[in-house]
């Protein structure tokens, strides 16, 4: 039931509006990953990113799909964390908590050959203008090293929807996706190529100021 | 005033005829690519398949009802402000002000559809273009006033504007001759698009004088020319049956469409030339975005609908 209600979701709600209040250009769509398990990195402006991301995946993925959002965000409150839980589908991971390994949930989704979606920002941060990237996803890709980490570059949702705004206001919007790549070498040498990547997708987007 | 709905069998006819062209063009297409397979002839197959679709779902939406076919520009329109405002750098502090400019779309349609020409004429020119200003300055940022009020005038003019002019052809409805307002529009539309690809055509064929090599590098004298001539031969043929113009007449309004359309063409192309984008977006596969589209639609339409409607209807419509 809960399955049936987040496909419906997707295909009656999230695509429609994505099609005809706001509008993807999307490119490098061949390179988005057709199986799991893999990890997809994205910088992060708006809460459309996530919807966003997922309607770009055909709907029998979506079981498979999961964006890893802040447990204490997200789990703040019961009818929010059932949305986020169920028809978002996130994986919940504990923000600067004191477990052993905070990235044991999203290995162990890896193994199960789940496609992560991940946003190294770690919050929406100021619409349009990325912030550093946090090193989780150095560590992740390095424990499951075989798993392909696939870039994506997005602009625009951010001014459809920016963090603090509820009104939408209709912006088309550029995803690029990048080849994938593998771990290698050391956590800094990885974020520095991850940087690297992004950027060279950034200038691929057509990005004007939005001050 | 009272309009109405019931369309002519000449639209229907005028409908069928395109459908041959378009079949005519498709063979065409098809033997080039098989004669000479290749990324270019892939590219011009493409665009066909898109000619298809767009000419499907124009005729659907002006046979449906003059309700449906007036939405249908609406939508066309907001599509087309949408890549605008999308493609111009904008500032944070007037998202909400941009949410207005989508919402005077429906405002200045209804005015065409009740036919309130003195409405339709000076909402955006008059009353959206003190609002925004207004809007901007109460909204309290006077960085990039300037930039963001002006941009933003001139996409409202250009997109919402001039292109709500075809659904006041739509309004004409029976005052506007044999084939009533749905017939202007379609002779409108469709000699505006013919001759886009007439004046490609020419200009891939004959084309070596360049006419506005910085802004438009592959747009050529022999090209211009021959879409003109072409244009104007179809419009001398289609002008009697589908509006109440003569041969002569409509064979005039045939090369001021041709005209007109070429401004436009090249006007969306020294905007979208400085703004650094080739395309202005990715939703017609072949073509680009609706703005590359309706581009000559931009200006053809202001200029057809008053032409019109001083010369022809003598105030009327």
């Amino acid at each position: 039931m809960v399955k049936f209600l987040r496909i419906a979701f997707f295909a009656l709600v999230v695509r429609p509006v994505l099609l005809i209040v706001l509008g993807m250009n999307v490119r490098g769509r061949e390179n988005l990953p057709t199986k799991g398990p893999a990890i997809i990195v994205a910088n992060h402006n708006s809460h459309l990113d996530t919807v966003t991301l997922l309607a770009l995946f055909p709907l029998r993925d979506l079981p498979r799909l999961r964006p890893v959002a802040a447990a204490d965000y997200f789990l703040k409150n019961k009818l929010l964390s059932w949305f986020a839980l169920n028809i978002i589908g996130i994986l919940p991971l504990d923000r600067g908590g004191i477990k052993k390994n905070p990235l044991a949930d999203l290995e162990a989704a890896l193994d199960r050959g789940d496609i992560l979606i991940l946003f190294p920002e770690g919050s929406r941060g100021e619409p349009e203008q990325r912030s550093d990237f946090k090193r989780g996803v150095a560590f992740l890709a390095k424990a499951r090293s075989e798993t392909p980490v696939h870039p994506v570059f997005m602009h625009g949702l951010g001014k459809a929807l920016p963090k603090g705004s509820f009104i939408l206001v209709p912006f088309n919007c550029d995803v690029v996706a990048g080849a994938p790549f593998k771990w290698e070498g050391d956590p800094k040498g990885f974020m520095e190529s991850l940087e690297v990547k992004m950027n060279a997708l950034a200038s691929k987007g057509h990005v004007q100021p939005w001050e | 005033m009272e309009i109405i709905d019931g369309l002519s069998n000449r639209v229907f006819w005028a409908i069928g005829a395109i459908y041959g062209l378009l079949i005519f063009a498709s063979i065409m297409v098809a033997v080039l690519k098989r004669r000479s397979p290749g990324e270019a002839t892939t590219e011009l197959s493409r665009r066909v398949t898109s000619w298809w679709f767009m000419i499907t779902i124009f005729t659907i939406a002006i046979v449906t009802n003059r309700i449906v076919s007036t939405v249908f520009l609406g939508l066309m329109t907001y599509l087309a402000l949408k890549e605008y405002l999308s493609l111009i750098p904008t500032r944070r502090v007037d998202r909400l002000i941009l949410l207005f400019a989508y919402w005077a779309i429906p405002v200045q349609f209804y005015f065409a559809h009740q036919d309130r020409y003195g409405l339709f004429l000076t909402f955006i020119p008059v009353w959206m273009f003190l609002f925004f200003p207004m809007a901007m300055t109460l909204a309290g940022k006077t960085e990039g006033f300037l930039r963001a009020v002006g941009t933003l005038s001139w996409g409202m003019m250009i997109t919402v504007f001039a292109l709500s002019h075809t659904a006041m052809l739509l309004a004409a409805g029976d005052k506007a001759g044999p084939a009533g307002g749905a017939g202007l529009l379609l002779f409108l539309v469709a000699l505006t698009q013919f001759n886009d690809v007439a004046q490609f055509t020419w200009g891939k064929l004959f084309g070596k004088h360049k006419i506005t090599p910085a802004v438009s590098p592959k747009k050529t004298w022999e090209g211009f020319l021959g879409g003109l001539v072409s244009t104007a031969a179809l419009a001398a043929l289609a002008g009697p049956y589908l509006t109440p113009m003569p041969m002569h007449w409509s064979a005039a309004s045939g090369a001021m469409i041709a005209i007109a359309g070429f401004l436009g063409d090249i006007t969306i192309s020294a905007f979208k030339r400085d703004l650094g984008v080739k395309d202005s977006g990715g939703l017609i596969p072949g073509h680009g975005g609706i703005l590359d589209r309706v581009d000559s639609l931009t200006y053809a339409a202001p200029v057809f609908y008053h032409a019109m409607h001083f010369f022809v209807f003598g105030g009327r419509i």
